[in-house]
């Protein structure tokens, strides 16, 4: 029988592989917080409120645009939606834990901790301790998280302007959808959103995320019903 | 209130991976669900992409000799190739800084 420690520290290695474009990206989230005008405080509490990278990037975005509390609350909301599609595959293995290790979990939960830790508790149903690897993961992925995020502040206070480093921005979110990119049906629904928040900028409110990623969700509705006519 | 909307903002995100651990049994999402929610990268960051590229700093079109779209191509064909997101980024960066600093100059 293997050890709390010991599996606490295989779900630390086994998530290092999935670290390596981690740490860069902290480092262009605590860059571009700083370019943003979002101040070193905001900037490194965001990536330990939140700690999301995807979801700070849209928040530091909006706020500093100066786009009103809901509507950011509720953009950040609709990005992490997609996490919803974990819970199938998690809760199966997570259920019989006490509500804090649940709670606990929960802050630690990471696309890579997900995909490093979901294979070891398969495999490793029937041990009683085998959640310790996914705090093992998820607090390693915390850890780099906070540190790149420092670092990122320090660099960023001191990169000058001119380099017109908030285009990492774009760039980041482009690379975060890149494979979906080929796929006819998500070509279809990235150029429907980005159209329409590209006409709709200017909507009251700054409401354009919202906009299009309702726009861009409606297309997908009607992609799905195809797809599912086509199946049965 | 900056802060405010933060932790508000952290709560919603801590809230939506809580349900999934804590609140959703196997089959709660429908397979129609769970297609849908897989769009939902494609449906969001878009928002984030296109007027950051497209638009200059007061919202206004900017399609005319615009490094930003020649180096967002240039990210993006790397990217399907390298199917990397650190040389995706580097890739669009590198190539906005040769734009601006040594052809535009």
């Amino acid at each position: 029988m293997k050890t709390k420690s010991k599996i606490f520290i295989k779900g630390l290695v086994d998530v290092l592989p999935l670290l390596i474009p981690v740490f860069p990206f902290g480092i262009i989230y605590g860059v571009i917080g700083m370019e943003l005008g979002l101040g070193p405080y905001l900037t490194f509490a965001s990536s330990f409120i939140i700690f999301a990278g995807s979801s700070q990037l849209v928040f530091a975005q909006l706020l500093t645009a100066g786009v009103s509390p809901l509507i950011i609350i509720s953009s950040v909301a609709v990005i992490n939606a997609r996490h919803l599609l974990y819970g199938a595959v998690l809760s199966e293995y997570l259920n019989k834990l006490s509500f804090f290790w649940k709670l606990t979990l929960s802050y630690f939960m990471t696309d890579q901790a997900f995909a490093t830790s979901s294979k070891y508790l398969k495999s490793n149903n029937d041990n009683e301790i085998s959640h310790y690897h996914l705090l093992g993961s998820g607090f390693t992925l915390w850890f780099i998280w906070q540190a790149s995020t420092l670092l990122g502040i320090f660099l960023g206070a001191i990169v000058p302007e001119e380099l017109g480093l908030t285009f990492a921005v774009p760039l980041t979110f482009l690379s975060l959808i890149i494979s979906d990119l080929k796929k006819i049906d998500h070509f279809i629904v990235i150029l429907t959103s980005g159209l329409v928040a590209t006409i709709f900028y200017n909507a009251p409110l700054k409401s354009y995320v919202l906009l299009a990623a309702f726009a861009g969700m409606l297309v997908a509705y009607f992609f799905t019903l195809k797809l599912t006519k086509v199946k049965n | 209130m900056t802060l405010v909307t933060l932790v508000i903002t952290g709560i919603v995100t801590f809230l939506l991976r809580f349900s999934m651990i804590a609140l959703i049994k196997k089959d709660t999402l429908s397979s129609k669900a769970k297609i849908v929610l897989s769009y939902v990268p494609s449906a969001v960051f878009p928002a984030i992409i296109f007027p950051a590229i497209f638009l200059d700093e007061v919202g206004a079109l900017d399609l005319e000799g615009n490094p930003k779209i020649i180096a967002s191509l240039i990210a993006a064909i790397i990217g399907m190739f390298s199917k990397n997101i650190l040389a995706t980024i580097f890739a669009g960066l590198t190539s906005y800084w040769l734009l601006i600093f040594v052809y535009y100059q």
